[in-house]
């Protein structure tokens, strides 16, 4: 399936999307409240079968937290990219795919533990990187600690 | 000119005039054959860690391997035990998590250890990570180093240098110093003390001979 074909398939499932600017993979940019039925829906859908997910990654933006989903499918070899932007910078919170896409699982681990983004529905939300008494996300833009050096 | 390697010119080092220094520091008048001979032997014979953290791991590997061999210089055989290694080659990127382990590694090591860091991340930090949440900046903060190896990652021929430096630096060391800080002196004449080597020797002049009572 092409990149427009995708897209606009996508956009018989959420009326509301935008269309992203990624040059790479198709792109779309949808809510949190939509994320978890369009995951089931791409899964599901015979035409997208988008069964594979292969990054699942955050960035720490001004207009909040953007997650970014890239899934394809093993069966038609075609992808696409979800992006997810959060804006509640202080709390942020997203339900899960773990339950779509098993590798979610470790991926949003990582994500809460560097992000300290909340994945509702989590089978099992802990650390995974960092040391238990660690304090502070790391690769948030205003992390600040007494170990590195400003600059 | 007291310290010799095999197979490497006097001139090819770089700094013999520090090492001549700390060999004169170190020893003092009383370096005895016998800590000569201690000295040759450990420093042909330094068994490093099977201890690698990133990709100078890989080089190190190439340095042991047949094309670079650095078991001609007597770094021998990879312990796969703390307690058999003699030095540590920190190869790699050595995170804050890793840096109570190494520490631990390096406690575990019976005495005389020495430690090479090796590549710029054990050096310094590295070039990319070096301002990161995670990163040691140099190994040195965590455990004594006795030779930097600069590179990203240095060539196998940097590593056995730097190990040829390492085996200098035995060399020069004195075993006595922690022992004896001031260094007797002595008359010239007077022969130094040999510990027998041998099983033959050391039977009728050790032990006085016991009288016995009538």
């Amino acid at each position: 399936m092409t990149r427009e074909e995708l897209i606009s398939l996508v956009a018989t499932l959420v009326p509301d999307m935008k269309p992203g600017a990624n040059k790479q993979y198709p792109e779309v940019i949808v809510t949190a409240a939509q994320l978890h039925e369009l995951a089931i829906a791409l899964k599901k859908t015979p035409e997208t079968t988008l069964d594979y997910l292969f990054c699942e990654t955050a960035v720490d933006r001004k207009d909040g937290f953007h997650m970014i989903y890239y899934v394809s499918s093993s069966v038609l070899h075609h992808s696409l990219m979800i992006r997810v932007v959060i804006p509640d910078k202080l709390n942020p919170v997203i339900p899960t795919v773990s339950d779509v896409w098993r590798a979610a699982e470790f991926y949003e681990r990582e994500i809460f533990d560097l992000f300290g983004i909340k994945f509702e529905n989590h089978p099992n939300l802990k650390r995974i990187f960092l040391d238990d008494d660690w304090v502070g996300y790391p690769l948030r833009k205003d992390y600040k600690d007494t170990f590195t050096i400003e600059r | 000119m007291g310290i010799e390697i095999k197979s490497m010119a006097y001139e090819d080092f770089n700094d013999n005039e520090a090492l001549e220094e700390l060999q004169k520091s170190g020893s003092g008048v009383f370096m005895s054959s016998l800590e000569s001979l201690m000295n040759w032997g450990r420093s042909n014979s330094v068994w490093p860690l099977t201890f690698a953290t990133s990709c100078c791991g890989i080089e190190m590997m190439a340095t042991g391997g047949s094309r670079h061999d650095f078991a001609r210089f007597g770094i021998e055989v990879y312990r796969a035990s703390p307690r058999q290694a003699d030095v540590i080659v920190v190869a790699g990127t050595i995170v804050r998590k890793m840096a109570p382990v190494l520490k631990r590694l390096y406690d575990q090591m019976a005495d005389p250890k020495y430690v090479i860091a090796m590549g710029a991340c054990a050096v310094s930090g590295g070039p990319f990570y070096y301002n990161s949440y995670s990163v040691i900046r140099g190994v040195d903060q965590v455990i004594p180093v006795d030779v930097y190896i600069p590179g990203c990652p240095p060539r196998p021929e940097a590593l056995l240098y730097g190990v040829m430096q390492l085996q200098r630096k035995i060399k020069a060391r004195s075993s006595t110093k922690e022992v004896m800080p001031e260094p007797i002196q002595k008359q010239k004449e007077t022969v130094e003390p040999v510990m027998p080597i041998s099983e033959s020797a050391p039977s009728t002049q050790a032990t006085p001979p016991q009288t016995p009572a009538p």
